[in-house]
């Protein structure tokens, strides 16, 4: 146990390796400040950083072995994805950490790499709560005692503050959730991400590459708007070698609470998340219908699953949850699949 | 970087208003979208970017998935809507070679994409320029600060969906407003309500309120609150029944003059006429009108 802890602020724990020095941002042909042509190319003529990257070490990042010793107590990860903003990454997220953690016999961790939107605080029902440091890294917030969970909302000294960093300074803070927290021997780390395929991505999928990664979670709605955001980062997946596990569509069919009549909110106009599993050829893991009351369990950080555990919601999240701990070795034993 | 002088492609441009939000999803685009088709309907001219470059939606939205950018000797020559040149719109949508390609990069190509979008498109007289943005607060909304700064933009309106989550990223964008100067013309409060088309009851899917209660938190303007209309989804998706059809009737040779046919007779601003949300948005147009209406960039 540690003793003594320290309150770590985000303002002065960003900094990490070269990145943070640079007096510029970087220019639009870097050859990127740890390649190894950093501060020599030609594109590199009359930058500011030129000396500072000339000057740097160069070879692979000197943080990953750190990063791998990290990981290396960390059975399965699974990354939740989406080209789109708002279909429920964090909802998902937060459903499968409360999922995992009901053996009570497993440990999982929960981390949020949204930088300028963190969710999961709220989600989990932990805003306000702050992360310590020991000499053994930064402990996670512990919302069960076998479930952890890591984000920036936890770093900020007021809850409205704008995080207003570029892509460089959330990499490094990414690389440090992924180097300095100590999550201890865990089954299952469930990493939420922020919409879109940039340097949030690139970073998590450079720095977990070779630590093993069971896959990714691809959450949609059914709209045509949602899935072309979403077949982007199907693209990227596969350009990057993440391995998609399949695609879950979310707030699909609407049921009336007052005349049981059920409506499209979010139209599948091409055929919504199953037509595209089809088309990609990556496996369709199931439709969630909208649920009012599961806004409501995000906003007052309940678990949605434990409190409406016979809703017809609760019980297709489930029927998603037991495909993905197959796909990734883990499937339920009995006990578990009487608690589901 | 800044050299007190607005982009000479801004010159002719009139009002610029950005359309913000922390959160994703919460129909930054469809309002930008419903925004820019009710100032048409006022009679405005109305140019629309896009600067979401890892999840570009708006040609979708406005039925010009199939269409190209052209370059004159000026300049990008933005996507007319159609001949009366009333609708233009620019987004990197209209760059991709196929519409599932992923846009992979890191912050500093998205910032310099965005300074081009600023300074290099032909945008000629616009009453209106309106800027759809990502969520976040981050690269792309860093750049455009930075290449507005002497552009002196009228204002943004944020959007939200009710519920404590979405409202929660938007107050840090409120911040983030504050921090880099735009003035902020007022909160949408989006996805507030549902009326089941069976019994007309109203669900409040996503909550309801929180918009409403932030603007009067933060002591900015509210512009209304707008429901789910699942026919609103139909409008934009029907346009591209349209366009299908006829895209796989001809041949490449007279492609583009059939899709541009196909949409000139879809006609987006006089179908948005038959839409419920039409008159919130009249309305909501109409407030930011009369906000912009006192400066004058020109």
């Amino acid at each position: 146990m540690a003793t003594a802890t320290t309150t770590v602020s985000s303002q002065e724990r960003y900094s990490t390796g070269s990145i943070s020095t640079l007096a510029a941002p970087e220019p639009e042909h870097c050859p990127g400040t740890e390649s190894e042509l950093a501060g020599k190319a030609d594109a590199c003529e009359g930058c500011p950083n030129q000396q500072i990257c000339a000057s740097a070490p160069k070879g692979p990042d000197p943080d990953l072995p750190a990063i791998y010793k990290r990981m290396e107590g960390v059975k399965h990860k699974v990354l939740v994805l989406s080209g789109k903003g708002g279909v429920g990454k964090s909802t998902f997220t937060s459903m499968l950490g409360w999922a995992f953690a009901m053996d009570p016999d497993r440990e999982v961790g929960v981390m949020d790499l949204d930088i300028c939107g963190p969710s999961m605080p709220r989600i989990m029902g932990a805003q306000g709560e702050q992360i310590h440091m020991s000499n053994s890294g930064w402990s996670p917030v512990y919302v069960a005692d076998n479930l952890g969970m890591m984000s920036i909302g936890f770093m900020l000294p007021n809850e409205d503050d704008a995080i207003i960093w570029r892509g460089a300074k959330k990499s490094g803070l990414i690389k440090q959730f992924l180097k300095d927290v100590d999550w201890g021997n865990l089954d299952f780390l469930v990493v939420d991400t922020p919409p879109g395929t940039s340097d949030e991505h690139l970073s998590v999928n450079q720095y977990l590459k070779d630590t093993g990664v069971d896959g990714a979670v691809i959450v949609t709605t059914p709209q045509e708007v949602a899935l072309l955001d979403v077949r982007k980062e199907i693209d990227f997946c596969k350009k990057a070698g993440i391995n998609v596990l399949g695609i879950v569509e979310n707030m699909s069919g609407f049921v009336c609470p007052n005349c049981k009549g059920e409506s499209f909110i979010f139209a599948p106009t091409t055929g919504g998340g199953k037509a595209l599993a089809k088309e990609m050829g990556i496996p369709f893991l199931g439709s969630v219908p909208l649920d009012p009351r599961i806004g409501q369990a995000c906003d007052y950080g309940v678990s949605f699953l434990e409190e409406y555990s016979d809703s017809p919601t609760s019980k297709a999240i489930l029927d998603i949850i037991s495909q993905v701990r197959e796909m990734i070795g883990e499937p339920l034993d009995e006990d578990e699949v009487a608690d589901y | 970087m800044s050299n007190g002088i607005s982009p000479l492609s801004l010159d002719e441009v009139k009002h610029i208003v950005l359309v913000l939000s922390g959160k994703g999803g919460v129909g930054k685009s469809s309002v930008t979208t419903q925004l820019a088709l009710s100032l048409v309907r006022q009679g405005f001219s109305v140019g629309v970017l896009d600067i979401d470059l890892t999840g570009p939606s708006l040609p979708r939205m406005f039925g010009l998935e199939t269409r190209k950018i052209h370059q004159s000797s000026r300049g990008w020559v933005p996507v007319y809507t159609d001949a009366t040149k009333k609708l233009c719109v620019m987004s990197i949508g209209f760059l991709l070679k196929d519409r599932g390609d992923s846009v992979v990069w890191r912050g500093p190509k998205k910032s310099a994409m965005i300074r081009q979008f600023v300074n290099d498109v032909v945008w000629g007289p616009l009453d209106y320029l309106l800027i759809d943005t990502p969520p976040g607060t981050s690269d792309e909304h860093i750049a455009i600060a930075e290449q507005l700064r002497d552009a002196k933009p009228d204002g943004a309106v944020l959007v939200t969906t009710p519920q404590g989550v979405a409202t929660a990223d938007v107050r840090k964008e409120l911040n983030f407003c504050k921090k880099v100067g735009f003035e902020v013309l007022g909160v949408v409060e989006n996805m507030s309500g549902f009326l089941c088309p069976h019994c007309a009851e109203c669900s409040h899917i996503f909550s309801k309120g929180g918009g409403e209660q932030l603007a009067v938190q933060f002591n900015v303007p509210f512009l209304g609150a707008v429901p789910i209309d699942p026919q609103f989804v139909l409008m934009i998706e029907e346009q591209h029944g349209a366009v299908a059809r006829v895209a796989d009737a001809v041949t490449d040779i007279d492609l583009d003059k059939k899709v541009d046919e196909a949409i000139a007779s879809y006609k987006l601003v006089e179908k948005y006429g038959e839409c419920k949300l039409c008159p919130i948005f009249a309305n909501i147009a109409e407030q930011v009108v009369r906000s912009t209406g006192k400066k004058r960039r020109l």
